[in-house]
């Protein structure tokens, strides 16, 4: 009932092009975030879903209704802005009955929803104030109040918790959680923050300049990135990533990196030589290597940084390029400047075409 | 010019021993004297202004008082003699007076919300994402620059009934002629406060004329309206008659109430497309708004007391009209704090 | 929050509202009626403004019989063209031009030197009562223009002023508006700028040439378009203090001009669009000034 489709949707703007034929599924009841750096069109094809924009190409579905030529209001979807959008004039219950209000339900159950909403979102106290003299983190709840007061079939959401300090928006990233859970909503949530994606959704679909990379549940996304996009986006410390030629390498296939040759496994170098891929990307998180004494890959240790709890070796390799490493805290460090070598996770190696920058699969 | 360096450094203290140069506060007589310098630039920076202001808005506003208090006999030539607030009285309970304190209140009634009105309409049309607004926008705002007189000509001309427009439907009286309401009632305590057909004319140039500035001001209010309220608004189910009335027109009170009260003393003091369109006062004298009375009363019957007491009791509405717009107006503007 | 589930389909809502969908409303071809009724609606009331001027320009170009006659010419097809020049020749509209031009001039220079240094003292220099001369400055708006015409008419003929440029534009070479203005904006700099140049040894005079009025060129061109506005229509006063015709403005000169030419009224009209035209021409290049200078306070409020 609940589902978002859109189709083939595009969106130009003159010369530019926002969206790139775009296509996604939201089923009903699904947290599905978009995710992507700023001005990769996200913003846009949330726009585009609430009717705020009209695409130059494609369909959009709202439950099962083909929207394309019904106006905003007439989707059924709400949508919780950036800044909030709360009307400065009224008060917080004036506000949150507004969608009400146009709709023209009977007063005594807009009441009742009204109070409902501010119930859930904690608002009891607060209806008769202005937004002007509600922090940041209630004004939101408001916002939230606003688009829940009437049901709508999907919640549209566009970087609700940017505007909140760090501590908040952690806080209100579970209380979120929550009341998705609570509601069984459909949300379609746009952030360019990786976090908020791995941590909310429920599926993740990265774009960036307007063109969908890759759709997927977050720690799909996360351990089979699609292209060399996705894996550098996602991740923190991102994921290191250095060209090399494909060689041979004791009997197998092998990637020769500034100063050394990292072995590919059995499977994922047959496909890398039978495709015929010369140059490759070769990419391994930073908690998949470890310092090993006979590790295949040299690299000079050039800073440290101690985070409490984990430890970032960060090292040079011959030609400078540099490389993460995450320590555990209890493991000694190495000396500054000193040479190491690095061992990887041969089931974690991600191999991508230089030229494509698509992923390699086995 | 003054030295802005406020301290001495203590030259010959530390030379040659290595050490930094200490600070010396500078001695209490070279501070008091910096402080007289400054002072006199003050005052000598605001000396051109002040010379022009005592000389031509002060001495003039006082003056005006005592000259409230001398009546001028209607024979040139001879004195003025004292008669202290007689003629304060005399002149302020005249019927002469009290009409053309009505005929210049329903000028400002007709004029400024009108205007206001005409003005919002125009910027909300014109603040749509269209292709080519900018133009229409341009178009709205041309009647900035006509000047009083252009459009007092402009529509004088059109209205006249030997080479006007309204050469086919010839009106007698003619439009700028015509002392008659503009609808009929047969009360006469309401009939008394209908515009006349010409003082309706002068209004509508005045409308017109203003126009322009109405147009950009509601435009710059609108601009203060944020996008994402409207498409908040919206998404949450309001038309956009709803629109307008719940968003967009609470936040542009603001500009509203500053162009009533602006407005509002502008129209007091309308004269020029007067004087063009209706000398004299009008038919029947229903165009004689206070700023016309006091300059025929200057101008033709030479009577400098009479126009002073007159000009005081303009000075008196309009301030009393701004205080109650601030009183009762101010508080249904929402301001956003 | 407490934490049971909550069923959130339409079901709950009664009435006319909320899930219920009306059906979409006819696509593409709505939308495209709708913004074409808007475009129509921009139309028409440009038309509706911009129709007297029009008409003054059909009508500066059409020969007295064509206006004077019952049907309306809405298109001249033997344009005139001499009533342009007659109107600036033998019409004197050219010389009025002139003289609003001086007056105006004058006006504005008066006005943007007083308020730049008025605004600079209030703003950067300590003087005793300077809070109470402030005040005195911005009471000079609240008092209306008639009480002081009886006065400054006296004042005028008193000095031998009569039927000069002196007595159009001195006394309004000051205006309490202008220093307003100017002592906000000034106050606006930042705090470096002053500091760094007494590091430098920038007297007051020299900061004020050199950094402050540089600075603060927006407001500064505002005000002038403000300013020059306000004096170009002026009406009243030229009227009081003017009557030889080698001074009159061009406002006043209008009306000199419709009373010498009652029955060639194309000639009339052909002034009129003479007298337009600087203004739009002004308006047009600082059209970015004019809306600064306009809603200077309006809408903060």
């Amino acid at each position: 009932m609940g589902r978002v489709a859109i189709r083939g949707v595009s969106k130009r703007f003159g010369d530019v092009t926002a969206v790139d034929d775009f296509t996604l599924e939201v089923a009903d009841e699904e947290f599905l975030v978009l995710l992507g750096p700023s001005g990769c069109g996200k913003s846009t094809a949330l726009r585009i879903i609430a009717g705020l924009e009209e695409p130059t190409a494609g369909t959009i579905e709202i439950g099962d209704r083909l929207v394309n030529d019904v106006e905003a209001k007439d989707r059924d979807v709400a949508m919780v802005f950036q800044s909030y959008a709360l009307y400065p004039h009224m008060t917080v219950r004036r506000n949150v009955e507004f969608p009400l209000k146009t709709r023209r339900v009977p007063t005594a159950e807009r009441n009742r929803l009204v109070q409902e909403a501010a119930g859930i979102l904690g608002l009891e106290d607060l209806l008769e104030r202005k937004p002007a003299q509600l922090s940041g983190g209630q004004r939101q709840r408001v916002a939230l109040a606003r688009a829940i007061v009437r049901r709508p079939q999907a919640f549209l959401m566009d970087e609700p918790l940017s505007n909140l300090d760090a501590k908040l928006r952690v806080q209100t990233r579970a209380e979120l959680v929550e009341l998705r859970r609570r509601l069984r909503a459909t949300i379609v949530y746009v952030t360019h923050d990786q976090v908020e994606a791995m941590t909310m959704g429920d599926r993740i679909a990265i774009l960036d300049h307007g063109v969908l990379q890759q759709v997927g549940a977050p720690q799909d996304v996360y351990a089979r990135p699609a292209n060399l996009f996705v894996a550098r986006f996602i991740g923190n410390p991102p994921m290191n990533t250095v060209t090399g030629d494909v060689t041979r390498a004791d009997g197998g296939v092998g990637v020769r990196i500034p100063g050394s040759v990292v072995e590919l496994p059995g499977a994922l170098g047959a496909a890398a030589r039978s495709r015929g891929l010369e140059r490759v990307v070769l990419g391994v998180r930073p908690e998949d290597l470890t310092l090993a004494e006979g590790g295949p890959i040299k690299a000079t240790v050039s800073v440290i940084e101690s985070l409490g709890h984990e430890r970032h070796v960060i090292c040079r390799l011959e030609d400078g390029q540099l490389i993460i490493v995450r320590q555990a805290a209890n493991v000694s460090p190495p000396a500054e400047e000193s040479e190491i070598r690095l061992a990887a996770d041969a089931a974690r190696l991600h191999v991508f075409d230089a030229e494509s920058e698509q992923r390699v699969d086995a | 010019m003054s030295t802005p360096v406020d301290a001495v450094v203590g030259a010959g203290a530390g030379a040659g021993s290595g050490e930094p140069p200490a600070v010396v506060p500078l001695p209490r007589r070279r501070r008091f004297s910096r402080r007289v310098r400054e002072a006199g630039l003050g005052y000598l920076l605001l000396l051109p202004a002040f010379l022009i202001f005592s000389v031509f808005i002060f001495y003039p506003f006082f003056r005006n008082f005592y000259l409230g208090f001398f009546s001028t006999p209607p024979f040139p030539g001879q004195p003025k003699n004292y008669v202290g607030l007689d003629q304060y009285k005399d002149v302020l309970t005249s019927s002469e007076f009290l009409d053309s304190l009505k005929v210049t209140v329903i000028f400002a009634v007709i004029t400024v919300p009108v205007g206001i009105a005409l003005g919002i309409l125009l910027a909300v049309l014109a603040h749509q994402k269209l292709k080519g607004v900018g133009i229409y926008r341009a178009f709205f705002s041309s009647t900035v620059a006509t000047s009083i007189a252009v459009a007092a000509v402009i529509f004088g001309t059109l209205l006249s009934p030997q080479v006007g427009l309204l050469q086919g439907i010839q009106t007698e009286p003619s439009i700028l002629q015509n002392p008659d309401p503009i609808i009929n009632i047969s009360l006469p305590v309401i009939r008394s406060f209908i515009p006349s057909v010409a003082l309706t004319a002068v209004a509508v140039t005045t409308i017109w004329q203003n126009l322009g500035l109405s147009f950009i001001l509601m435009s710059a209010g609108l601009q203060a309206v944020p996008d994402e309220l409207q498409e908040a608004a919206e998404i949450d189910g309001a038309g956009p008659w709803t629109r307008f009335w719940s968003v967009t027109l609470p936040l542009l009170s603001p500009t509203i109430f500053f162009a009533f009260v602006v407005g509002s003393i502008f129209a007091f003091q309308a004269f020029g497309q007067i004087d063009l369109l209706t000398p004299r006062g009008g038919p029947l004298k229903t165009t004689n708004v206070l700023t016309y009375y006091i300059y025929d009363q200057l101008q033709f019957s030479k009577n400098d007391g009479k126009a002073a007491v007159l000009a005081i009791a303009l000075f008196g509405v309009t301030l009393l009209l701004t205080l109650i717009q601030f009183q009762f107006l101010e508080r249904r503007v929402s301001y956003e704090r | 929050m407490s934490v049971e589930p909550i069923t959130l389909r339409g079901t709950e809502l009664s009435g006319k509202a909320g899930t219920e969908v009306e059906a979409a409303r006819p696509g593409k071809r709505g939308r495209r009626l709708r913004i074409f009724g808007r475009y129509v609606a921009l139309s028409v009331l440009a038309f509706v403004v911009l129709f007297p001027i029009y008409i003054t320009i059909v009508n500066s170009l059409l020969q007295p019989s064509q206006i004077a006659a019952k049907s309306p010419t809405f298109f001249p097809t033997s344009p005139q063209w001499h009533t342009y020049s007659d109107a600036w020749s033998s019409g004197h509209l050219g010389a009025y031009l002139r003289n609003s031009f001086i007056q105006t001039g004058l006006i504005v220079a008066g006005q943007l030197v007083t308020s730049i240094l008025a605004g600079y003292a209030f703003a950067f220099l300590r003087f005793p009562l300077k809070r109470t001369l402030f005040v005195v400055f911005l009471a000079t708006l609240m008092v209306p223009f008639e009480i002081t015409i009886i006065t400054n008419l006296q004042t005028i003929n008193t000095l031998g002023w009569y039927d000069s440029f002196a007595a159009l534009a001195v006394p309004f070479l000051a205006t309490g508006f202008g220093a307003f203005l100017l002592r906000q904006t000034f106050l606006q700099l930042p705090q470096d700028l002053q500091d760094a140049a007494k590091l430098d040894g920038y007297g007051h005079l020299r900061f004020l040439a050199r950094v402050a009025v540089p600075l603060a060129r927006p407001t500064i061109a505002a005000l002038a378009v403000f300013s020059f506005l306000s004096a170009w229509n002026q009406y009243l006063w030229p009227l009081l203090v003017t009557k030889d015709d080698r001074l009159r403005t061009v406002q006043i000169g209008l009306k000199q001009l419709r009373a010498t030419n009652i029955d060639q009224v194309n000639i009339t009209f052909a002034g009129t669009v003479i007298a337009f035209i600087p203004l739009v021409i002004l308006l047009l290049i600082f059209q970015k000034q004019l809306v600064r200078g306009l809603t200077a306070g309006a809408v903060k409020g």
